[in-house]
């Protein structure tokens, strides 16, 4: 493996880590949204607020490596991709920002109207921002983002059928991982009610993002013939690989048994991600601007490397340790410990 | 790759130079909202550190809840730190992708550092908040000091990068201009980092400390003069003191080599139009083509300030022709003033401060001391502003010091007037919200003290999970 494809496969693995964990994020932003106002509403937006509290922020830390990464390694694709898809972007970063801070300030307004701006604020920018990115994937997977500063069209880049289910796609991929880490979460948090409460939504949107995915091959099929190939190719095995995570988890959550959805589902979406991979390669903007092509001068690439290997070597101890603090009060059984658990990470 | 074909260059750049004005003040507006949450978040730490040692050393109830309530506040700023730092990632590609794309190979470097440590920041700030209820006493200090020194690696990351693009070293650029091979420790090591991290460091601790005791003079001002106030006066006033007459040091070597490395830029912000000897110093004042006007004149110190000879050659705005000059001269000469002014005030200030505690062992008795302090935050935090402004707006017209120009760097996308309004609205309302938040938080402190406080993140954050009986007798 050259050096080009190893930082590629570092960038890769950012944002394979950056889908799972921000992605079930936004997905619980997205549940709480929609939560309604009632009564197991209200208890179910709870649920959500504990699970995501402790690790939404470090969650997104993964988004800013894929950007650095991006820029530091891959300068000409990263120029190409922010100043084509300029509108989007901005419309992502918007989303960024409101959901940051409702989700910082829901909690601390004193006033209910206040609370409830805020968790609207929330909820709402979770769902627009992973479809606004969903919608950038889209653009460069479809090739539609040519090398140059905003060389490529500013609007049809992402406007179009396979941009937009990408980011449907995004949506619904962020709301299925998190409803099966609050099934999870709703059992440990002793609640069998949204237990089950969960367990539906998961199933639901289990199917409706499967069938998305299938459209979207099919579109692919007929927009961006490479893709398609590449997916029915060397992408293949994984794809059967994420489609059999699905179903594995589909078929558990229909039983009523937990143990093992939570791998199953992160293996459905990081398989889907490496698939894609598989099949764009050699290629970052697929049929204009290849890897090796791409990638910075040799010296760059190395201290990427080397920073990579300090950053594994020094967060993930540390993360470990957060983890592991948390774990042991939960074991004391002190009611608020259990606020420190992460779930949505995936613990 | 337009960057290859000079006639194309000259097209683009014209096309692009409708986005630049947009495109600047955008940068330039929010990195200077960032930079304050930056200064807490890289000093508030320490300041918290500070109280929660005394508390343990002297058994120092007050101190103990000074660093609790310390630490509730760093999380508040450190989200809307995170949040606006986040678009700052996103604006190097939204807005300069032509920098960006050629040199991000360069100083992309930097800010991958940066990444692990704003990783290692946020990991043990929801550790150490955690940590209140959960860990014995000098355990729960020490998974603090991480914290302090992942801030300080932090920026150092950051400001080297702009150092880097005040005094660019450490690459080579191939025929066509892209970057052909990169030396990453020179990029690192530029010349431009020992005087401005130090430099971007200090100003960290005192705007941070200024800020904090202002905070409690004004409580003071109104009337609450207990020992917590004195002692959350006292710990950030005291930390502050220390740095400023530091800084002011730092801030002179900073001087002498920007007449060296970018004489142009210092050129500016003295207002020389001319290559000269024996030049004079000019405080305050407007800047004319002819020289400054309505300033107080101080003949020869300039030249004596850059070499300590008022004999010294000083290098004028002449130099170099019109098109390479940086813009807004009498601007970037007020705040350099003012930058300085300020750091000789805030040392008044310190001294004020430092003379009481050595006659009586107490702060001074005086209101207009209490008063001086309660400004003193806002005070620092203009002196933050204007130093910004001196190191970039003077580095005009280059993005990277004689380099590549603002100009060739920007976007060729349109719409940057709109994400310029957009980031202004939005950016007021999250200034507003988060100075709302803290006195909300400080309120009910005052009310029932701090309990588990409502922080927006960090373990300890959320309230209670619905863990115990789950009202779902009836849903069922
Ligand atoms: C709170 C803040 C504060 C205070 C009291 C001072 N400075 Fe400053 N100054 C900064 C905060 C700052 C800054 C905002 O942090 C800058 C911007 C870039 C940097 O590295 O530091 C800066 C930049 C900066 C620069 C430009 C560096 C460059 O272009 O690379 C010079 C020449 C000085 N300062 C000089 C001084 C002097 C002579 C001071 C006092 C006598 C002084 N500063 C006090
Ligand atoms: C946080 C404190 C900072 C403030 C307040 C600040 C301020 C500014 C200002 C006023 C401008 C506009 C200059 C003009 O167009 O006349 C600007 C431009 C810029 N700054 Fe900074 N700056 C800061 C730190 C940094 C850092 C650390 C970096 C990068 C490593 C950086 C990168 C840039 C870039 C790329 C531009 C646009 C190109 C240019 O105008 O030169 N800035 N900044
Ligand atoms: C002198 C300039 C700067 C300093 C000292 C600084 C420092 C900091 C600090 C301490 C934080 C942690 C949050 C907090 O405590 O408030 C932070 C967050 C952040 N900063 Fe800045 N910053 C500077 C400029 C920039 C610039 C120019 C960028 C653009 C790339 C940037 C990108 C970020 C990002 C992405 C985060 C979020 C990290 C996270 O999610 O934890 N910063 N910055």
């Amino acid at each position: 493996m050259s050096t080009p494809d190893a930082v590629a496969g570092v960038l890769w693995l950012c944002a394979t880590l950056y889908a799972v964990f921000g992605g079930a994020d936004f997905g619980a932003g997205f549940w709480a949204l929609f939560a309604g106002s009632g009564e197991r509403g209200e208890r179910a937006r709870a649920l959500v607020d504990w699970a995501i509290g402790p690790v939404w922020e470090a969650n997104h830390v993964w988004l800013i490596f894929v950007l650095v990464v991006l820029w530091t390694a891959f300068s000409v694709a990263f120029s190409a991709i922010m100043s084509t898809l300029f509108i989007p972007l901005s419309l992502a970063v918007l989303g960024i920002v409101l959901r940051g801070s409702g989700f910082a300030f829901h909690k601390m307004a004193r006033r209910l109207r206040n609370r409830q701006l805020a968790e609207r604020i929330f909820g709402l920018s979770s769902l627009l921002t992973p479809f606004f990115m969903g919608t950038v994937v889209g653009a460069i997977a479809s090739g539609r983002v040519p090398v140059g500063n905003a060389a490529g069209d500013a609007v049809t880049s992402w406007l179009n059928v396979p941009s937009l289910l990408t980011g449907a796609l995004f949506v619904g991929t962020g709301a299925y991982l998190s409803a099966v880490f609050l099934v999870s979460d709703a059992r440990r948090a002793g609640d069998p009610d949204l237990e089950r409460y969960f367990s539906a939504r998961a199933l639901g949107a289990g199917l409706v993002t499967g069938a998305i995915a299938l459209a979207g091959i099919l579109v692919y099929r007929a927009d961006a013939r490479f893709i398609y190939d590449g997916l029915t190719g060397e992408g293949l095995p994984l794809v059967i690989v994420s489609a059999a995570c699905g179903l594995g988890v589909l078929a558990l959550l229909w039983r009523g048994e937990l143990r093992g959805t939570r791998p199953l589902a992160v293996g459905a979406v990081a398989a889907v991600i490496w698939g894609w991979a598989a099949a764009q390669y050699p290629y970052l903007l697929p049929q204009t601007l290849e890897i090796e092509d791409g990638a910075a001068a040799e010296g760059t690439l190395t201290a990427v490397l080397i920073v990579f290997g300090i950053a594994v070597v020094m967060v993930l101890p540390a993360l470990g340790f957060l983890y592991a603090l948390a774990q042991r009060s939960m074991l004391d059984g002190e009611a608020e410990a259990a606020s420190a658990l992460p779930p949505a990470a995936g613990d | 790759m337009a960057t290859g074909i000079p006639l194309l260059t000259d097209l683009t750049t014209l096309a692009a130079s409708s986005q630049l004005t947009p495109a600047r003040s955008q940068m330039a507006f929010t990195l200077g909202f960032h930079i304050i949450l930056a200064c807490l978040g890289v000093a508030f730490p320490a300041m918290m550190l500070i109280a929660n040692y005394l508390g343990l050393r002297r058994n120092d109830a007050d101190a103990m809840e000074l660093a609790r309530r310390w630490s509730k506040v760093t999380a508040v700023t450190f989200a809307v730190g995170a949040v606006t730092g986040t678009v700052l990632s996103f604006e190097f590609g939204l807005l300069w992708p032509e920098f960006t794309g050629r040199f991000g190979s360069v100083f992309g470097i930097l800010f991958a550092i940066e990444g692990i440590f704003f990783f290692l920041e946020a990991i043990f700030i929801a550790i150490y908040i955690f940590g209140w209820k959960r860990l014995s006493g000098w355990a729960h200090f020490w998974t603090g000091v991480p914290v302090v020194i992942a801030g300080l690696g932090g920026a150092f990351s950051v400001v080297a990068a702009n150092a880097w693009m005040n005094q660019p070293q450490g690459f080579t650029l191939g025929a066509d201009g892209t970057v052909t091979d990169v030396e990453p420790l020179k990029v690192i090591f530029n010349p431009a980092v020992p005087y401005e991290v130090p430099h971007m460091i200090l100003a960290a601790y005192l705007v941070t400390g200024f800020l904090v005791a202002s905070v409690y003079a004004v409580g003071m001002l109104r009337g609450r003069r207990d020992r917590h106030h004195r002692l959350g006066l006292l710990i950030p006033l005291t930390v502050a003191a220390i740095a400023t007459p530091i800084q002011f040091v730092v801030g002179d070597t900073a001087t002498r080599a920007i007449a060296d490395d970018q004489p142009v830029k210092f050129a500016a912000m003295e207002c020389v139009q001319t290559t000269h000897r024996d030049v004079t110093e000019y405080l305050g004042g407007i800047c004319t083509s002819d020289g400054v006007e309505g300033a107080i004149p101080i003949p020869g110190l300039n030249s004596f300030l850059v070499d300590y000879s008022t004999d010294t050659q000083v290098i004028g705005l002449d130099s170099v022709p019109p098109r390479d000059r940086p813009p807004a001269n009498t601007l970037l000469h007020l705040a350099f003033d003012a930058m300085v002014g300020i750091c000789v005030l805030l040392i008044g200030l310190g001294a004020w401060l430092g003379l009481a505690w050595w006659r009586r062992r107490d702060i001074p008795r005086s209101r207009w001391f209490l008063r001086a302090t309660a400004v003193s935050g806002v005070a620092s935090i203009v002196a933050l502003e204007c130093g910004w402004i001196v190191t970039e707006v003077g580095r005009q017209p280059w993005v990277v010091y004689e380099i590549m120009r603002t100009e060739d760097a920007v976007t060729g996308a349109s719409g940057v007037w709109f994400t310029f309004s957009a980031a202004l609205a939005l950016y007021a309302a999250l200034g507003v919200a988060t100075v709302l938040i803290l006195r909300t938080m400080a309120r009910r402190w005052r009310a029932e003290g701090v309990g588990e406080a409502d922080v927006p993140y960090g373990p300890g954050a959320p309230a209670p999970p619905p863990a115990t009986p789950p009202a779902d007798g009836g849903s069922r």
